[in-house]
C-alpha cells in the first residue's frame, strides 16, 4: 500500500509541479526578458504553450477575452485552443464533447468558464459539466480565498484554501421515482474518492507550507456516508505528523465561518458542502468576481473562477469582473511554470484593485469590464524586477 | 383549576426544562413570564425516553397527552447520552408528534454587536425527509450509499406553511432555495410544489434561488432576504448560517411547527454540561422562543413587552452574562430584565 501511496504521490508531485520539459523553455523566456528589459520589448519565446480554452455560457466568453487581452499585451507565451460547448445555447453533442476532450489530453492544461446547467429535465440527469469532470476524472477542486488588499469587506486578511472533492457524493445524479410522488437520490460515498481527495488536500498543505487541514461533515446524521469520508481522511492524517488534523460539523463550520473564519486554514470536503462553502468564503472577501479556482485530476489541470456562476444577468452589459478569471489564469500561468509572467499578470491585478480608482460594480465602483482590462494593461507596463 | 382558567382565561403549555442548563433558562423564563402578568400556566414534564410495549422507544406517556393537550410546548436543550440504545430526543419527538416545519426567525439584536447588522430574515426547513431520512447502505466494501428523500406530500406541506407564514407575519416575499439544477428529479420536485403554492398565493412575492447563490450572497448583503423556505439539509445549514449572522445559537429562538396544530418551541443550543447549576448561563435564547410562541398563541402585546424589555437590558450593556461580553450571574440578567418588564406597566 505504501508503494501505491508513493506511485500516486509522485504522480501528483509531477501534476502540480508541470511537466518537466516546460521547465527549459520558461527558463530561457525569463533570461532573455530580464536581460532586454530596458531596451526592447521581451524576445519572442520559441516554444508557446497550448493551452484548451472554454469560454461557457453567460460571462464566459467577456472574462476569457479579457484574459486574452492581458496575456496579449503581456506577451504571455501562450496559445488558446478554444471551444464552445453549451447546453442552453444548443451547442452541446458528444462529438464536440469528444473533440474537445482529445485536446484537453494533448495539452493538459485548460481555462474555462461556467458551463451553465438547464433546469429543465432534458432526459438526461448529469450536465456536460459534470460529465467533463468525469471523464477527464477532476476530482479535486482547489479554491483560493484570499482578501484583496485595498478592498476591505467585514472579514479582513482572509487566507483560506478550500479542497472540495468534485465527482461522487450528492451530485452522482442517480435519482429515480420509486412509487409516483416519491423520489429518492442517491448520495454515493466511496473508500478509494475519499481517501485519494483526503491525501491530496495533506500533499496540498504540505506543499505550500500550511498547518492544519479541517474535514468537514454531517456524520452525525449521515452515520455510514460521512463517517466514511471522515474515517478515511483520519488515516489519512497519520501519515502526515506535521500537519494539525481537525473535523468540524458543516452547520457549525458555517456558524464559524461568519463569526471568526480565522481559524480555519485548509478545509477538505465531500461535494455539497464544497459547493456551499467555496460560496460562502467567496463571499466573505468581495463575491463571485474575485476568488480564482482550479481543479486537478492526476494528469490534467483546468483552471477557472472559484465560485462558478455564468451570471446570464449581465451578459452584454459588460459589469463582469474579471479579477478572478484573471488570478486564475496567473495560476495557470505559475502551474506551466512561466513563474514570471505570473507575477506580472497577478501584481497588475492587484495594483489596480489597490488603487481603487478602477472598479467594477461588484466592488462598488461604476467601470465597465473593458476599463478594468484596460487599467491592468496599463499597469502591466511597470513590471517589477524579477 | 378547570374554573380559573376560564375566569382568568389562563392559557397552559407543557414546558420541558431539559438537561444540563435547561432548568435554570427554564426558571428564568418563568421569573419573567410572572413579571410580565402573562396567562400562561406551566405544566413540567420530563421526556427521558423509556422503552414502550413491543420494544420501539417512545416518551413518557404523561408527557405525550399533555402537549396532545395543550398543543403549545417550549422546550429546553436535551441531551442524548452517546450508546443509549435509542435515537436522539429531538428525532423522538419530531417523530411523535409529526413536527415538520423548523422556523427561524434571525433578526439583529441591538445591544449585541456583529459584523452583520439589520438582519432581518426568517428560515423555514422541512423537517421529516430529506437527506436526514436516516436511510443509508453499506453497498459493498468501501461504497456507501445514502438516500435522499423527496415526496410530493411534505414538500407541499411545507411550501403551503411557509406562505401561510409569510401572510399572518407581514411578510413580503418567499423564496424556495434548492440545487434543482443538480438534482433535477428531486429538487425538481420540491420547487414545481413551492411554485404551485405561490399560484395559490398571490399576495406573496415568491422567487427561486439556487442554494450557492444563497450563501455567495447571504454573507455579502443579508438585508436582500426575506423567508426562505427549503429542504431538510439545505434547511439545517443555512439556519445555523443566518444564527451565525446575528450572533450565534445562544440568541437565537426556534420553533416547531407539526400537524394537528401542535407546536414545540425550543432553544437551539446544547446542554453545556460544563457550566450547568453555576448560575452562568445565558437565557436569550429560550426567552425569544418563548416570545414567539406568545405571537403564536396570539398574545402579541405580552410578547413585545417582554422582547423588548429582553432587547433593552443586552443594549445598555450593564448586566450581561458572559458569553455576551459581561460578567453577570444568569439570575442578575434574569431580575434586570423583570425590573424592565415591571417598569413599563
Amino acid at each position: 500500500m505504501a508503494v501505491a501511496l508513493k506511485r500516486s504521490l509522485a504522480v501528483l508531485v509531477k501534476s502540480l509541479g508541470g511537466p518537466k520539459w516546460w521547465q527549459q523553455a520558461s527558463r530561457s523566456v525569463s533570461i532573455s526578458a530580464s536581460l532586454s528589459r530596458v531596451e526592447s520589448p521581451p524576445a519572442r519565446a520559441d516554444a508557446t504553450f497550448k493551452v484548451t480554452m472554454l469560454p461557457g455560457d453567460g460571462v464566459g466568453p467577456e472574462l476569457m477575452t479579457a484574459v486574452k487581452d492581458v496575456f496579449k499585451a503581456g506577451d504571455v507565451p501562450v496559445e488558446f485552443d478554444e471551444f464552445h460547448l453549451s447546453e442552453v445555447q444548443n451547442m452541446a453533442s458528444e462529438d464536440k464533447l469528444e473533440e474537445l476532450l482529445s485536446s484537453m489530453k494533448n495539452n493538459k492544461v485548460a481555462i474555462k468558464g461556467k458551463i451553465h446547467t438547464p433546469m429543465e429535465f432534458k432526459g438526461e440527469l448529469a450536465s456536460y459539466e459534470m460529465r467533463l469532470r468525469r471523464k477527464l476524472d477532476l476530482f479535486a477542486n482547489v479554491v483560493h480565498v484570499n482578501s484583496l488588499p485595498g478592498y476591505s469587506t467585514r472579514h479582513n486578511n482572509l487566507d483560506l484554501v478550500i479542497i472540495r472533492e468534485q465527482t461522487e457524493g450528492e451530485y452522482s445524479s442517480l435519482e429515480h421515482e420509486s412509487v409516483p410522488g416519491v423520489i429518492e437520490c442517491l448520495k454515493i460515498i466511496t473508500r478509494a474518492k475519499s481517501r485519494r481527495i483526503a491525501k491530496f488536500a495533506f500533499d496540498y498543505a504540505t506543499k505550500k507550507g500550511r498547518n492544519k487541514v479541517t474535514a468537514v461533515h454531517k456524520a452525525n446524521i449521515m452515520k455510514l456516508g460521512d463517517g466514511l469520508f471522515l474515517q478515511c481522511c483520519a488515516e489519512v492524517a497519520q501519515l502526515y505528523p506535521k500537519i494539525k488534523y481537525e473535523n468540524i460539523i458543516i452547520d457549525n463550520c458555517c456558524m464559524q465561518l461568519v463569526q471568526n473564519p480565522y481559524q480555519f486554514d485548509v478545509l477538505v470536503m465531500p461535494n455539497l458542502y464544497g459547493n456551499i462553502i467555496d460560496n460562502l468564503a467567496a463571499g466573505l472577501v468581495g463575491g463571485a468576481g474575485v476568488v480564482p479556482g482550479e481543479s486537478y485530476s492526476a494528469e490534467y489541470a483546468v483552471f477557472e473562477t472559484g465560485a462558478r456562476h455564468p451570471f446570464a444577468q449581465a451578459v452584454g452589459r459588460n459589469i463582469a469582473n474579471p479579477t478572478a478569471m484573471l488570478l486564475s489564469a496567473a495560476n495557470m500561468l505559475r502551474h506551466l511554470n512561466l513563474e514570471y509572467h505570473s507575477h506580472m499578470v497577478s501584481d497588475a491585478v492587484k495594483r489596480v484593485i489597490k488603487q481603487g480608482k478602477v472598479r467594477t460594480r461588484d466592488l462598488g465602483g461604476y467601470c465597465t469590464t473593458g476599463d478594468f482590462v484596460h487599467a491592468v494593461v496599463e499597469n502591466l507596463r511597470h513590471r517589477p524586477n524579477y | 383549576v378547570a374554573l380559573r382558567k376560564t375566569f382568568n382565561n389562563m392559557q397552559t403549555v407543557t414546558l420541558i426544562p431539559g438537561d444540563g442548563i435547561g432548568p435554570e433558562i427554564s426558571n428564568a423564563v418563568m421569573k419573567i413570564f410572572e413579571a410580565a402578568n402573562a396567562p400562561i400556566e406551566w405544566e413540567e414534564r420530563n421526556v427521558t425516553a423509556i422503552k414502550g410495549p413491543g420494544g420501539k422507544w417512545m416518551i413518557p406517556p404523561d408527557a405525550k397527552e399533555s402537549m396532545d393537550r395543550n398543543k403549545i410546548g417550549l422546550k429546553g436543550p436535551l441531551k442524548t447520552p452517546i450508546a443509549a440504545g435509542h435515537p436522539s430526543m429531538n428525532l423522538l419527538l419530531r417523530k411523535t408528534f409529526d413536527l415538520y416545519a423548523n422556523v427561524r426567525p434571525c433578526v439583529s439584536i441591538e445591544g449585541y454587536k456583529t459584523p452583520y447588522t439589520d438582519v432581518n430574515l426568517v428560515t423555514i426547513r422541512e423537517n421529516t425527509e430529506g437527506e436526514y431520512s436516516g436511510i443509508e447502505h453499506l453497498i459493498v466494501d468501501g461504497v456507501v450509499q445514502s438516500i435522499k428523500l423527496i415526496t410530493e406530500q411534505a414538500s407541499e406541506r411545507i411550501a403551503e406553511y411557509a406562505f401561510e407564514y409569510a401572510r399572518n407575519n407581514q411578510r413580503a416575499s418567499v423564496t424556495a432555495v434548492h440545487k434543482a439544477n443538480i438534482m433535477r428529479m428531486s429538487d425538481g420536485l420540491f420547487l414545481r410544489k413551492c411554485r404551485e403554492a405561490a399560484e395559490k398565493h398571490k399576495d406573496v412575492k415568491f422567487t427561486e434561488m439556487y442554494l450557492d447563490t444563497v450563501c455567495l450572497n447571504m454573507v455579502q448583503d443579508p438585508t436582500q432576504f426575506d423567508v426562505l423556505v427549503m429542504p431538510n439539509l439545505y434547511g439545517d445549514i443555512l439556519s445555523d448560517l443566518c444564527a451565525g449572522l446575528i450572533g450565534g445559537l445562544g440568541v437565537t429562538p426556534s420553533g416547531n411547527i407539526g400537524a394537528n396544530g401542535v407546536a414545540i418551541f425550543e432553544s437551539v443550543h446544547g446542554t453545556a454540561p460544563d457550566i450547568a447549576g453555576k448560575d452562568f448561563a445565558n437565557p436569550t435564547a429560550l426567552l425569544l422562543s418563548a416570545v414567539m410562541m406568545l405571537r403564536h398563541m396570539g398574545l402579541h402585546s405580552h410578547g413585545k413587552k417582554i422582547e423588548t424589555a429582553c432587547f433593552d437590558t443586552i443594549r445598555d450593556k450593564k448586566v450581561l452574562t458572559k458569553d455576551l461580553g459581561g460578567n453577570s450571574k444568569c439570575s442578575e440578567f434574569t431580575e434586570a430584565i423583570c425590573q424592565k418588564v415591571r417598569d413599563m406597566d
